[in-house]
Parts: C-alpha cells; structure tokens; sequence
C-alpha cells in the first residue's frame, strides 16, 4: 500500500486546519500551557502550511519569543519543547480518529516538521539563556569592583575573585577616576579576596600601582595572606619598591599615617555588648 | 579515588574551571593551603600558556594514589606551534607574549616534579606534579 507524499501532505494538512477546536483543546490540556500563546502558534502554523512556499519564518519568531519569556519565567527547557512536541500528540489522535492511509502517513511528515520546530525552540531557549549569563557576567564586572572612601584623601578598591584582564581594566578605570574626582592621594588596593595570584594578576596590580602612581597618587597593595606571600616569592615576582601589607587594616594606618593624620587612643575604649532575648 | 578527567582549555573561563578543579582535589587529597596554593597558581599559569601561545589546549587531572604519600599530577597539552628553545623559554624574564616572563620557570618552582616536552610544530606538553607531604 504506497501513498503518494504529496497527497498524504495535503490530507494531514487538512486534517489539522479542519480541526482547529479540538486540536487547540487537546493541545492545551497536553501541554499545560496559555490558550492564548498556543492559539498564537496555531494561526501562525496555519498560515505557513496553507501557504505555497511554505515559509516558517513567523512560527520560528513566535517559537522564539515564546522560549524567552519561558527561559524568564524560569521554564525548562524540556518543558518548552514538550509544549511544541505535544502538539503531535494531539493531532495523531485526529489522524487516527480519521483513520486513512494518507493521513497516517502525512502524520509522520507533520511530525518530523514538529520535531524541527521542537529543536528550534531548544536552540532559541539556549540562546536566550546565553545572553542573560552574558548580561549578568558584563553586570558582575560592574558590581564587582566598588571604589570606597576610606578617609580623606584615602581610598580602597577590595577585589574579589578572579582577576583577568577586563575586571582589570575596569578596575583600573574607576580607580584612576576615582582618584581624580575626590582629589585623593592613596589609594588601598585589597586583594583578600583574590584566590590565586598569578603572574598575570600581579602584572596586572604592577600596571595598576604604576599608572596610579603617574597621576600622583601612592598605592599600598594589602590582603597578601602567607600563602599567597609564599606563592609569590617562588614565582619570582618582585613588587619591587610598592608598599605591601597583610590586612587593610595594617594599610589604612599606613595611609593614615603616610597622609598626615595622627591617632590618638583614647584613655580607655569601652565597648558594650548587650545581648536580649528576644 | 576518582578516575584522571580531562578538561578543554579554550576560553579564559576554562583557565578558571581548571583552577576550581584543581583547587579542589587538591584540598581533598590533602595538600597543605600553601601547596594548593602552588599547584593551583602553576596550573592557571600553564593553562593560560596554553590558551595564549597554542590558542588552547587541554589539560588531564590525575590524582596519584598506593605511593608512600598521594599527590596530584595534571598533564597541560597543546598542538601549537611548539617551543623552539626550551632552555630560554625557561629562563626568567623571558616572554614572547609581554608578560613578566616568570610563568613557565616559576611554575617549575612551584611542584615537585616538572616535565616539558616540546618541538617547533609538534605542539607542547607540561606534566607537572605535586605531592602531599
């Protein structure tokens, strides 16, 4: 019993604009999703199906679209393809409530047509995951390197994580403008939260220290836990003549000190600790 | 304990990932903080030496295990262009790629054993290994 493709096309494709009631019934309750956006996909779908050449251009922007919202509203990416692939589900009943040879057959084409736009909805799902995490890691470059106000006349930058080269420039960057906007002379750069120090992270403290030091300001570098101390000095990076110390707050009273102010303990410092129960 | 895994080095990401991974067998195995400190240094310097010089590599994470004490040993491979002087790419200061030029000898400094076996197209291989003590 052979087919002919091109009439089994032509019955499933009738099948499916005939029955648009209860596909979208069945559709619905099978994929959980909004009447709304299914019936959105179906009109569309019409549309290319009933149209000669056959151009899916509208159904992939709508699939599109549908996969960014889900990927914001937290779906699966599975999730958004069974929607699509449930779409099978509902009209092979329909082909076999019809029970014909061409409808069985133009079935499986519907289907692997199905499949693509189930895959494509994959494919747009990552590609909209990838640019949030692109977003969010340009927004962590931001976030990541505050300049803070010590003193008067002193600032410090803690840095956190890893230090490669373009969270170097943008430290680099706030630093220096920084510097300048609040007239500061010193400046703390704290690398307690840097785990490794590579040779390119200290080249790229050297660089900072140095291009600190042309506009006029003095940089101590603080944070150098002993095993980053020792890591150091068997990768043979000399700091050279740039002032170090272990904690910012060795560093802060050597910028206090270095910028003039004096500090005098008082007497005696009280502190009270008072726990309540609550 | 866990089979050796190998790990792609193609993006500055990866050089990260590696470092983590490091980082953490090497605190499971044992290594002092000031050793793991050294492997994961020398293996993000190999690491990106792969990523700068061979525009990638990968890199094969071993944990050594029935020797008197466990260590960890990570082989970096890459099908670059090769080092043509091995001798001067070990000496300090030395750098093609404007760097500080103490990468490759500070990281032989940093393990116990070192092994860099290279050929002008051939590609590079670093075996380097770190024991517990």
């Amino acid at each position: 019993m052979t087919v002919p493709a091109e009439a089994a096309r032509r019955r499933i494709v009738d099948l499916f604009l005939s029955s648009e009631e209860r596909l979208l019934q069945r559709w619905t309750q099978l994929s959980g999703a909004s009447p709304g956006e299914l019936r959105d996909l179906y009109q569309a779908l019409r549309t290319a199906l009933s149209s000669e050449d056959g151009d899916f251009a509208d159904v992939r922007g709508l699939l599109a679209e549908l996969s960014r919202a889900r990927v914001r509203q937290g779906h699966t990416p599975s999730d958004t393809a069974r929607l699509v692939f449930s779409l099978k589900e509902a009209l092979y009943e329909v082909a076999e409530a019809d029970g014909g040879p061409e409808a069985l057959r133009g079935f499986v084409w519907f289907s692997r047509l199905v499949d693509d736009l189930g895959l494509y909805t994959f494919e747009s799902y990552t590609a909209a995951r990838e640019k949030i995490i692109i977003d969010q890691t340009e927004q962590l470059l931001e976030l990541s390197t505050p300049v803070v106000k010590l003193w008067e006349g002193i600032v410090a930058v803690p840095l956190v994580g890893t230090l490669d080269s373009a969270r170097t420039q943008v430290v680099m960057e706030k630093l220096l403008q920084t510097l300048v906007d609040t007239g500061s002379e010193h400046a703390v750069i704290d690398i307690t939260g840097v785990p490794a120090v590579d040779t390119q992270v200290a080249q790229h403290l050297l660089k900072t220290v140095v291009a600190a030091r042309l506009m006029g300001a003095e940089c101590v570098i603080s944070g150098i836990r002993p095993q980053i101390a020792h890591t150091i000095v068997t990768l043979g990076i000399e700091f050279g003549d740039i002032v170090t110390k272990a904690s910012l707050a060795d560093a802060l009273s050597y910028a206090l000190s270095r910028s003039g102010v004096e500090i005098t303990g008082a007497a005696r410092t009280r502190v009270a600790v008072r726990a309540e129960r609550a | 304990m866990s089979a050796p895994r190998e790990l792609p080095i193609a993006t500055n990401g990866d050089v990260v990932v590696v470092r983590q991974q490091v980082r953490s067998l090497a605190a499971e195995i044992g290594l002092s903080l000031v050793d793991q400190t050294k492997i994961v240094t020398a293996a993000s310097e190999l690491a990106r030496n792969a990523l700068v010089h061979a525009g990638g590599g990968r890199v094969l994470i071993e944990v050594l295990e029935g020797g008197r004490r466990p260590g960890l040993r990570l082989v970096f491979s890459d099908d670059g262009p090769g080092i043509p002087d091995v001798d001067q790419a070990l000496t300090e200061g030395w750098s093609t790629a404007g760097g500080l030029g103490l990468g490759l000898s500070g990281s032989r400094r940093l393990v116990d054993e070192f092994d860099l076996v290279s050929a002008p197209g051939e590609g590079t291989r670093v075996t380097v290994t770190k024991w517990a003590r």
